[in-house]
């Protein structure tokens, strides 16, 4: 297979076979198509080219999460080292991608040096724009205040904002702000009435793409893996056709569709978290180095108009 | 031979009585110490429930490989972020109880009664 496109009869940037390679790459991944709110899923092996041609789309797009820059336990001495991996793992696609999400934990601890050091090595990332939404970590001494001067300039509020690209409605929420005792991810009064807002004018025909760093849908309360207003949220969005939501903080993929929603997590760059109740704490899962970069990872999110179809597609940093 | 005998168990006695002494002075220093100590182990607060004297001052220390921070719910204590190994220390001057929680995974919740 090429690395070039030369293949690219619908004129859209995109490589039928070229496509197949970035996926080929995956190896353990697994591809989640929604055509017509009905969830496809395939393992890998199992894509044939009938259906990786349907999969053409006109818009594509990366997410990438939970650097932790400054993190230096066993887990993951060298978190530079597989963020640079994720972006060598960008930079090969097919097409470069129109933009990249990033959903939070930037830092590990909040300091100037982490911050510095994750825009130093998302610099090379080919792609046409770097989009951001604070993690617990990047807001722990100044409520924000570092991160929105950085990363945050056009936002709104605590670091919220929406933009559209290519007819799809993108909106960047924040919910690790002012959490309170017991409780999990807090969206809080005045960002639950701008989203109302935000989505009021739009049509329910409009793709809708939601991206935050705590999962907004309930995990696994027990470890607060959930937003206790996500539910709020999600019920301005419920007359919309295709609603997908983008999040980051438990360190694995997982994925789950309720009606026209579909929620996925992506993994890390940085460290594994234990799967829900497998341990005794969500705290980084230390596994033998050579097992690392399977577990962590780049979601390269690929949008067909007309089908209101998104393929995800989790490729860990491995092979 | 009779007198080394007897002084000889004389000797052990007084090594027994030490040791215990020695044992029961490190038992009670060991509790003097945890009275006013809480660990933060696991993404949890251990003891969950602290209760001291007024004037007690409670040190906090996180052994997690995570960040944590310990947060009264009234505002009355704040730590800055706690890394791996650091501690936080405050003294309780006024009798009541104190909710706590870590702001970062706000789950972990912890109470100091102080009497």
């Amino acid at each position: 297979m090429s690395d070039y496109i030369i293949h690219d009869h619908n004129n859209d940037g995109i490589d039928r076979r070229g496509f197949l390679k970035c996926m080929a790459w995956a190896g353990t991944g697994a591809l989640c198509v929604l055509q017509g709110g009905v969830l496809k899923s395939f393992a890998l092996g199992q894509m044939d080219h009938a259906h990786a041609g349907s999969l053409k789309g006109e818009l594509s797009f990366v997410q990438i999460s939970d650097s932790h820059i400054g993190f230096n336990k066993p887990a993951n001495p060298d978190v530079i080292a597989t963020l640079q991996a994720a972006v060598a793992k960008i930079n090969a696609l097919p097409t470069p991608p129109a933009f990249v999400l990033h959903t939070g934990d930037l830092s590990h601890l909040s300091k100037p040096e982490e911050f510095d050091a994750l825009e130093q090595n998302l610099k090379s990332v080919k792609t046409g724009r770097m989009f951001y939404v604070p993690g617990e970590h990047d807001v722990l001494s100044d409520n924000g205040k570092q991160y929105l001067e950085r990363f945050g300039k056009d936002a709104l509020g605590g670091g919220w904002y929406s933009f559209d690209h290519k007819g799809v409605h993108f909106i960047g929420l924040v919910n690790v702000l002012d959490l309170k005792a017991g409780g999990l991810g807090n969206l809080g009064r005045e960002q639950l009435e701008w989203l109302e807002k935000d989505v009021k004018h739009l049509k329910s025909s409009t793709p809708i793409v939601v991206f935050a760093h705590i999962p907004l849908w309930t995990v696994y309360p027990e470890w607060g893996w959930g937003t206790d207003d996500g539910a709020q949220a999600l019920s301005y969005l419920k007359r919309f056709g295709s609603v997908t939501v983008l999040n980051g903080h438990i360190h694995q993929t997982m994925q789950k569709v309720e009606g026209n929603v579909t929620f996925h997590t992506a993994m890390s760059t940085a460290f594994p978290q234990p799967q829900p109740g497998t341990a005794p704490s969500p705290g980084p899962l230390k596994v033998p180095a050579e097992q690392l970069r399977n577990l962590l990872g780049i979601t390269d999110v690929d949008f067909v108009r007309g089908r209101h179809s998104l393929a995800i597609t989790d490729s860990p940093l491995a092979t | 031979m009779k007198k080394q005998f007897i002084r000889r168990i004389a000797a052990l006695l007084l090594l027994l009585v030490g040791v215990a002494g020695l044992g029961s002075k490190n038992a009670h220093a060991g509790s003097q110490e945890n009275a006013n100590q809480v660990k933060i182990d696991n993404f949890s607060f251990t003891p969950t429930t602290l209760t001291v004297a007024a004037g007690t001052t409670v040190t906090w220390t996180n052994s997690d490989d995570v960040p944590h921070t310990v947060v009264s719910d009234d505002k009355v204590f704040k730590s800055k972020v706690l890394d791996t190994d650091e501690k936080f220390s405050y003294t309780f001057t006024k009798p009541g109880t104190y909710p706590y929680f870590c702001s970062v995974h706000p789950k972990m919740t912890g109470t100091v009664v102080v009497r």
